[in-house]
């Protein structure tokens, strides 16, 4: 099952159990989730989507609003910004899409900057899961806040979830080694780009707000390395502050800002963007001078 | 002035002019007054929601507040300053009376659809130039076509559209399925009958015509 199925049946589930809950649609995702009194398909109308959602939330009501990452995040940017953010009003944006899921469809339907540009309004916490076991505890978890909360669901998975919250660590290095943070669905690629390699790798579905506390307990080493499935850099800011009184050398890899003009496979994509096992070891190597063949 | 609860229309120019330092100008050229008015002394019920969407030039807002003692009437010697809850556009964190902040255009008739879609009965105050930003009309189609019938929009139209609304702006929400009604936004008796042609079973929109902005 697909994060994305998880998340029709965890919303439908929502509905029937929770009255706070509403839903908010603008096409995409509409047929496979519930008809229900609370579910509002608005048509094509993402900028009314945002709207209608703060709407909800200022009669008390737990919004959800879905679509497709650009047409969530970026069309309606505005909205989200002033009818969430400014109003202080609170909803559950559920995207799916993530950032070259739609590699066929081309860079109209792909969004590698949603996070940056979320990331760059107050207020946010943001998830981005690994796998569709871990869309469960986000999501039902996020409902029970009024908080604002974008949930980034992707096609992209990792080969098993990660229990916890914050920054769990999958593999300890010995003392001093570097660290390794995948984001996300990147985890897979980064573990087993670094298998052989004496390193800390650990792994994050909340980008925002960066788990502090446990980055500096595990960055005890100079070198970090971040490895996030969306636009290179996003979190670069958030790890230098959190780490800005110690000398510390920082690898940040992502999705390269730029226009690909590729159609093709999410693969094709991933591997394009230096994100598959193998090119994350091509960057580390660069890093870190490593005699790879 | 301490009991602000028993101020009437007459004292909302010396409000204005506490809020502007102004003790020259004539207020009642203010578009909004007459319509800001009405809608709070004679139509919105404790129950209801009023958002004004059109913040630009919320002076007459926050003097109707004050006179119905929803802000406090010493908050408008400040007006715009550091300290102030009340700036150009309205603050809703700052000032819980104002229902929503706004400032950028289009975005309360939005917001007023998904609080109309509980039952609350919402009015939406827009200006026929605001009515430019493509997102009102995503709601006013949403609206029309589901019958929202707890919407009320209200236009305020000084005819400041630079491309106009050929035809009158209400014939556009009559296409889209509101009920509408036109008034004199200068006329108190008119403008309370205009809201009052609501029909229950469709979103109602009153354009009140006021003097062209100069």
């Amino acid at each position: 099952m697909t994060m994305r199925s998880r998340f029709y049946e965890l919303a439908a589930r929502a509905l029937e159990e929770d009255e706070r809950v509403a839903i908010v649609t603008a096409e995409i995702g509409t047929g496979e989730l519930p008809r229900h009194p609370r579910h509002f398909n608005v048509g094509i109308r993402e900028q009314l989507m945002i709207g209608v959602a703060a709407g909800l939330a200022l009669e008390g009501m737990r919004p959800v609003a879905h679509s497709y990452t650009p047409f969530l995040v970026e069309r309606p940017y505005e909205q989200v910004k002033l009818d969430l953010g400014h109003q202080d009003l609170g909803a559950v944006l559920v995207s799916t899409g993530a950032s070259y899921d739609a590699a066929r469809a081309g860079r109209t339907h792909q969004a590698p900057e949603d996070i940056a540009a979320l990331a760059a309004l107050p207020g946010w916490t943001i998830h981005v899961p690994g796998h569709p076991d871990e869309v469960e505890r986000l999501f039902m978890r996020a409902l029970a806040t009024d908080d604002r909360v974008y949930i980034r669901l992707s096609e992209e998975e990792n080969t098993a979830r990660v229990d916890g919250d914050g920054i769990v660590v999958l593999r300890r290095g010995s003392a001093g080694t570097p660290l390794v943070l995948a984001v996300g669905p990147s985890l897979s690629e980064t573990l087993a780009a670094t298998v052989d390699l004496d390193l800390t790798v650990a792994y994050t579905a909340t980008p925002r707000p960066l788990d502090a506390d446990a980055l500096r307990a595990l960055a005890l080493g100079t070198d970090v390395v971040l490895v996030e499935p969306y636009l290179a850099g996003t979190s670069a800011g958030e790890v230098a502050g959190i780490l800005s009184d110690r000398p510390h050398r920082f690898l940040s890899l992502g999705v390269p800002l730029g226009e690909l003009r590729r159609y093709g496979t999410p693969a094709e994509h991933r591997a394009a963007h230096g994100l598959d096992a193998k090119g994350i070891r091509l960057s580390l190597a660069r890093f870190w001078s490593l005699n790879d063949r | 002035m301490a009991i602000a609860t028993t101020l009437g229309y007459d004292d909302l120019p010396e409000l204005l002019t506490r809020l502007t330092g102004d003790e020259k100008h004539d207020w009642s050229s203010l578009s909004t007054l007459d319509v800001l008015w009405v809608l709070h002394d004679r139509v919105l019920q404790p129950e209801d929601r009023f958002l004004l969407s059109k913040g630009h030039g919320p002076g007459a807002f926050y003097a109707v507040l004050a006179a119905k003692g929803l802000v406090p009437v010493d908050a408008l010697d400040g007006f715009g300053s550091f300290g102030s809850m009340l700036g150009y556009h309205p603050d809703r964190v700052l000032v819980p009376a104002a229902g929503i902040g706004s400032g950028s255009l289009g975005h309360g008739l939005p917001i007023a659809v998904g609080s109309a879609l509980t039952g609350r009965r919402v009015y939406c105050l827009v200006g026929d130039a605001e009515l430019d930003e493509g997102s009102n009309w995503e709601a006013v189609q949403y609206a029309g076509r589901i019958g929202l019938g707890s919407l009320t929009a209200v236009v305020i139209d000084n005819h400041s559209s630079t491309y106009h609304w050929p035809g009158g702006v209400d014939a556009r929400f009559a296409l889209e399925g509101w009920s509408t009604a036109r008034c004199d936004g200068r006329d108190h008796g008119d403008i309370e009958r205009a809201f009052a042609e609501t029909t229950g079973d469709r979103p109602h929109v009153v354009v009140a015509d006021v003097e062209t902005k100069r």
